[in-house]
């Protein structure tokens, strides 16, 4: 979470868009011509708008596997170390029995990858959090519904309050907006 | 082929229907007579308890040989129906059935709720219910640990991750939608509520591809986890040394069966709601005729169950087995078998009709009695097999008290309370994930 900065007054210019594909087109012409902090909102996940702005982050499949494999050693682990420390002997049986651990080590390994999993998400997601400049901008409400929004952020080195209205302008979206920068943008 | 009605397919369209339940509830006089209802339902289950725990459980009906009674059949009832909102919602993801947005958001809550009252079951079963974190392994004074090769201690680590997995699997499908709700709520409180609930979720490109990346594969790991559960569950009968119970065909039955009993309710929920709420638009008749067929393949899976159980005895040949077998056709409880048998497969032949697949009111009426006749197997299953142990001289019969049905009435009410409160409060379609199937099937054009 990012402290406000009073020093930055402005969050970025955010353009609104009445149709996905009109987005998408702002998306890449907007990257065509140099800008690089876009960001772009969406009511339900659209995968070419991740394409257009270049994502390319597999840090949440990473943890997953991570979760997993922390889980299998957490849930075997576990069990060896509370036998030794708790023998019980049935009918001399080896203390020690795979078979017998699997169940509890694939419990584990499930639980302990979906923490991370969605743990890892909502956490480089920066979420929760309780405000956002955004949110003080009243069609964004919108955002949730119907409407899909482009934003340049002002610390794009090529970001400039005139200059880039005019470039918004020629994507001919339905209305701009100025952000107020109330946080440092992400 | 479109799975929503013509006019769904505007975005906006599908958020004010299904959103502004949530917001501006249509039928509040409905939703509080049947509100009422289960919390009367909910009362009989604090008395129960109350009553259980002041007492023990010896107000049951429980006795030795049948240590284990309604409870317990009830807890493997409650678990299985709970098993198909997880199907639904993470198979037919991967599968990219796009029909299954219409049906996951309550389904999945029919889980979760479901499930809640499962495991109520064990810990109340207890006899001294207060002890019941022994049963997890902290370190203690008496420097013991739990028995880790106990199906008991397997079903403990089972139903507290599923429990876990399915809450956050339901709860990160629903971020996007509390977002809407709390982006269209006028009322102070509710922007409050939802604004919360949303966690600030913003739609953002980048938010959506890792909340895609997570919610898939919670989903990928979640199909083979309902297996693992049920498969365990069934392992609290098949690990044992009792006739009738120790068979290797009892993972898979379970896991059919569970399907089956989940299926069955989801049709019934989604009967209901599109009635009362009006969803006529969003749950349209192709819903129903998908969810009839799959009711009815697993219905035949189940029905293969039975048969290869009752193979299973006479191949064996264990005199033990057969004589247990003899009690279920036809000793005291026959009825419970025979009941199983026709509540579960005699109405489900209709299915094989389009004509009854497509009306509600029959495929509700199918759908409770696949819940009845699976609640008669799971108490088939315990009591039959019970009952008449080894020994000739610990048998016994077994009547469930004026408690035990109390207890499971008030479960119903647990159940029913949950249930309500999410409809009433929560929005009970994923509106963006219609959203997001509209624009694909756009995309590719052609059929949409």
């Amino acid at each position: 979470m990012h402290e406000p900065t009073p020093d930055r007054d402005v969050f970025g210019l955010l353009a609104e868009f009445d149709k996905p594909e009109r987005l998408l087109d702002a998306v890449r012409r907007a990257r065509r011509a140099g800008f690089k902090r876009v960001e772009a909102y969406s009511p339900f996940p659209i995968g070419e708008l991740a394409e257009a702005l270049d994502f390319r982050d597999n840090r949440v499949p990473w943890l997953t596997l991570l979760g997993g494999i922390v889980g299998a050693g957490v849930g075997y682990g576990m069990q060896v170390y509370t036998n030794h420390g708790f023998p019980i002997d049935i009918g001399n049986r080896p203390l020690v029995t795979p078979p017998g651990f699997m169940l509890i080590t694939f419990e584990l390994t499930v639980l302990f990858a979906v923490l991370f999993s969605i743990g890892g998400m909502l956490m480089l997601n920066h979420l929760p959090r309780l405000n956002h400049p955004l949110f003080d901008i009243r069609s964004f409400h919108l955002a949730s519904t119907d409407k899909f929004f482009l934003v340049l952020l002002s610390n794009d080195p090529k970001f400039d309050r005139e200059r880039t209205r005019t470039f918004l302008d020629t994507l001919k979206p339905v209305r701009i907006d100025l952000v107020e920068g109330t946080e440092e943008p992400e | 082929m479109s799975d929503v009605a013509p006019d769904m397919r505007d975005y906006r369209a599908v958020t004010r229907e299904i959103v502004d339940i949530s917001l501006d509830y249509p039928d509040r006089r409905g939703w509080w007579l049947c509100f009422i209802g289960a919390l009367v339902l909910l009362l009989s289950f604090f008395a129960s308890v109350t009553w259980l725990f002041w007492e023990g459980v010896g107000v049951w009906g429980n006795n030795i040989p049948v240590g284990w009674g309604l409870a317990i059949a009830n807890y493997i009832w409650f678990l299985g129906i709970g098993h198909a909102g997880t199907l639904i919602s993470a198979m037919l993801l991967l599968l990219d059935q796009h029909w299954r947005n219409s049906l996951n958001r309550f389904a999945e809550a029919m889980t979760l709720f479901a499930v809640v009252c499962a495991g109520l079951y064990p810990l109340v079963h207890l006899g001294r219910p207060w002890l019941f974190y022994w049963m997890a392994p902290y370190p203690n004074t008496m420097t013991i640990w739990p028995q880790f090769k106990s199906p008991l201690t397997w079903d403990f680590f089972a139903v507290l991750t599923y429990l876990t997995v399915s809450v956050l699997f339901w709860y990160i499908g629903i971020v996007p939608d509390l977002a809407s709700a709390r982006d269209r709520a006028t009322k102070r409180r509710q922007q409050v509520f939802y604004g919360l609930a949303a966690l600030g979720w913003l739609g953002s490109a980048r938010h959506w591809a890792r909340w895609r990346q997570a919610y898939r594969l919670t989903a990928a790991i979640a199909v083979p986890l309902v297996v693992s559960v049920h498969s365990e569950i069934s392992l609290l009968f098949a690990a044992g040394p009792i006739p009738g119970w120790t068979s290797t065909v009892f993972p898979p039955y379970f896991v059919l069966g569970a399907a089956f009993s989940g299926f069955a309710v989801v049709s019934m929920i989604a009967v209901t709601m599109r009635h009362a709420l009006g969803l006529r638009n969003l749950v349209t008749p192709r819903h129903l005729d998908l969810l009839a067929k799959l009711l009815l393949a697993t219905g035949l899976m189940t029905a293969y169950g039975y048969w290869a159980e009752v193979f299973d005895a006479f191949y064996g040949g264990d005199p033990q087995d057969l004589k247990t077998l003899s009690d279920r056709l036809g000793g005291a409880y026959a009825f419970t078998y025979w009941g199983a048998v026709i509540a579960n497969f005699v109405p489900l032949q209709l299915l094989w009709w389009r004509s009854v697949r497509a009306n509600p009111a029959l495929l509700f009426a199918i759908g409770l009695s696949v819940t009845i006749g699976m609640w008669f197997e799971r108490y088939m299953l315990l009591v039959t097999t019970l009952y008449r142990d080894w020994l000739v001289s610990s048998w016994h019969t077994y009547h469930p008290s004026f408690w035990d049905w109390s207890l499971f009435a008030g479960m119903l009410g647990v159940f029913l309370t949950l249930f309500l409160l999410f409809v009433r409060f929560l929005p009970v379609i994923s509106a963006f994930e219609i959203k997001e199937a509209t624009f694909e099937e756009k995309e590719e054009g052609g059929h949409a």
